[in-house]
């Protein structure tokens, strides 16, 4: 009896070589995905390059101090100067934050409402309406913003003043309502709703099918299945459309610039018409600045572009986390 | 040239002639309307249901008596799932769809005007064809989510929990991981899930659209043996396309057919009878297994 031992072969290797055509495909949809990612990094390199001289010159500073200053003599050249960020950098967090508070809610009912409860000729207009809302040119709702809404958040304003003073952000000294962060942010609100509603519209309505007729046929209301299986399902799905509107709303420009007062200070007070943000300071100085001045906008844009891309990162951290449990 | 693939062809031939099924049939203990009323009787009157143009049901006038088993066969397409869910409502929800009739809880129409339709839904359970357990939610949460949905109030929620999974036979086999996600369990697993949820409600009847049509041989027979302990307090309508199962499980058996026009109930009697003594001579082609 001859007890032979088994030999285990070596893995064998498997090659797949493809086809001509897929590897031109591939070779197509590769340029795609990765030109993006070359452009951002361009951007970046070029920003930083040109911005290294004023960053080298302010060091931290030019994130904590909030003087903007530039004196030149006559020929051009740089007597002093001093460039700090920081109210510009408090003024796009706390803008863009005021109008996702304003922003999400709103544009998860506005969502809700168009899967669930309006009749199907309602939903096509709508979202018509929508959708052209997003492509609305900026600086038309900045002087929308302006001329017409003004004057009605003022006065909601006064009201939040009023009855939740005692809150340190709705405080303020001076009682000066216009072009506050408060109205900016309701201006940056009205335009990042088109993109969290369309968001949102779009994650509610792959909600399974299955376990909604499994919540109806428990005995559930419309409002209570849309509790149960709906919202769980979309809630990632939400959070990243919020933080595609985050990045929207602090990177905006014009809306921003037409309706805020920009002064150089940081304030936390919403409602005081003071206040700024990196993208609008850009836009404030560039037209007469020194060639030193743009290095400095350059490094600003620099560090905006870094504010951005930690959000972006932030947001994502927070859907893959809570993405999970809902589905 | 005999293979053995062929006589398995045979065996399987012969397990579908109408006697063998009737036997099957006549091997449970008979169950008599009324003696078990525990359950709320069902009974629809003159049925018809459409998706937009299209006439789905035409005219389905059945009696489900207290306590029974009611399994209702017949082709795809031929307006079973259809008929169930003009039963508890959910046909509505399909955009287009309407109906004609009337379908009688306890003697009251559910279509009648000013019916809270939830209320409807509470009393009248359905467990689906493919298994739904909520992901989000644990095995404990889900069995006890239709209370949450249909905001009712219970004593005792550990109880309730306990007493439904034992009923839908899935007790012993989740006690110790109650806090895991429904999503975690087999299909048929999961299925009975469903079972024990739509029971949590306490349904006094239950509709069962092809439950089993998505699991292997072991799972459907737990359910088969869950369905017939349920049957002893509540009413029970099955949709199944597998006439071993009607005859296992039900005690009576309805064949519905669509000859191209809308789906009809063409017959219905004691599910022995069915399977042994067909009246129409299309229940008997569909149960001697000559097309469908």
């Amino acid at each position: 009896m001859s007890t032979q031992e088994l030999v285990i072969p070596v893995a064998r290797e498997i090659h797949t070589e493809p086809r001509r055509s897929d590897k031109v495909f591939r070779g197509v949809v590769t340029g795609g995905g990765l030109s993006s990612l070359a452009i951002l990094g361009l951007i970046a390199i070029f920003l930083a390059y040109r911005g290294y001289e004023v960053l080298r010159q302010e060091g931290i500073g030019f994130i904590t101090h909030s003087d903007w200053a530039i004196s030149t003599d006559d020929a051009g050249n740089v007597i002093e100067s001093h460039f700090g960020l920081a109210a510009m950098l408090v003024g796009t967090i706390l803008c863009s934050f005021i109008a996702v508070v304003i922003a999400v809610p709103i544009s998860v009912f506005s969502a809700l409402f168009l899967n669930f409860y309006a009749p199907s000729w309602l939903k096509k207009f709508l979202i018509t309406i929508i959708d052209m809302m997003a492509a609305f040119p900026s600086i038309l709702f900045g002087i929308w913003g302006f001329l017409v809404l003004m004057p009605s958040v003022e006065y909601w304003a006064k009201l939040l003043h009023r009855y939740l003073g005692f809150i340190p952000i709705f405080d303020m000294q001076v009682p000066v309502f216009t072009r506050s962060p408060f109205v900016a942010g309701v201006v940056l609100a009205i335009m990042i709703i088109p993109i969290i509603t369309s968001v949102s519209r779009e994650i509610f309505s792959q909600a399974p099918l299955d376990r909604i007729q499994a919540a109806y046929a428990l005995g559930a209301t419309r409002w209570a299945m849309i509790k149960a299986v709906v919202i769980p399902h979309g809630r990632s799905g939400v959070i990243g459309g919020a933080m595609l509107g985050l990045g929207r709303a602090m990177g905006e420009t014009v809306a921003v610039f037409t309706v805020l007062n920009i002064v150089f200070q940081v304030n936390w007070q919403m409602l005081l018409g003071a206040g700024g943000n990196v993208a609008s300071l850009i836009i404030l100085k560039f037209g007469d600045a020194s060639p030193y001045e743009i290095k400095a906008l350059m490094a600003a844009g620099l560090i905006l572009f870094l504010l951005t891309l930690i959000v972006n990162a932030m947001a994502n951290l927070i859907v893959k986390t809570t993405g999970k449990s809902g589905r | 040239m005999t293979t053995s693939h062929e006589s398995e062809n045979q065996e399987m031939q012969t397990s579908v002639k109408p006697s063998s099924l009737a036997d099957v049939a006549n091997a449970k203990t008979p169950k008599v309307p009324g003696t078990a009323a525990l359950g709320t009787g069902l009974e629809t009157r003159g049925v018809h249901a459409w998706f937009g143009k299209h006439h789905a049901l035409s005219n389905v006038s059945l009696d489900f008596a207290a306590g029974t088993v009611t399994a209702l066969i017949g082709p795809s397409g031929c307006g079973k799932s259809t008929f169930i869910r003009t039963i508890n409502r959910m046909h509505e929800f399909i955009p287009g769809a309407a109906m004609a009739g009337e379908v009688l809880l306890d003697g009251k129409d559910v279509y009648a005007p000013g019916t809270d339709v939830t209320k409807i839904r509470l009393q009248i359970g359905m467990v689906f064809q493919k298994p739904n357990p909520f992901p989000s939610m644990t095995i404990g949460e889900n069995v006890l989510s239709g209370l949450k949905l249909a905001q009712l109030k219970v004593d005792n929620k550990d109880d309730l929990l306990e007493e439904c999974l034992e009923r839908a036979g899935l007790w012993s086999e989740v006690k110790d991981r109650l806090g895991a996600h429904g999503g975690s369990l087999s299909g048929g697993q999961q299925q009975r899930l469903c079972i024990a949820r739509a029971l949590a409600v306490r349904p006094q009847v239950l509709l069962m659209d092809e439950p089993c049509s998505a699991l292997d041989p072991g799972s459907t027979l737990r359910i088969e043996d869950t369905i017939r302990h349920l049957s002893d307090t509540m009413t029970i309508i099955i949709v199944t396309h597998n006439m071993q199962q009607a005859a296992r499980v039900s005690d009576y058996t309805a064949f519905f057919l669509s000859d191209g026009g809308p789906g009809q109930m063409i017959e219905v009697a004691p599910t022995s009878e069915i399977f042994s003594r067909p009246q129409d001579s299309r229940t008997e082609s569909y149960v001697t297994g000559r097309f469908g």
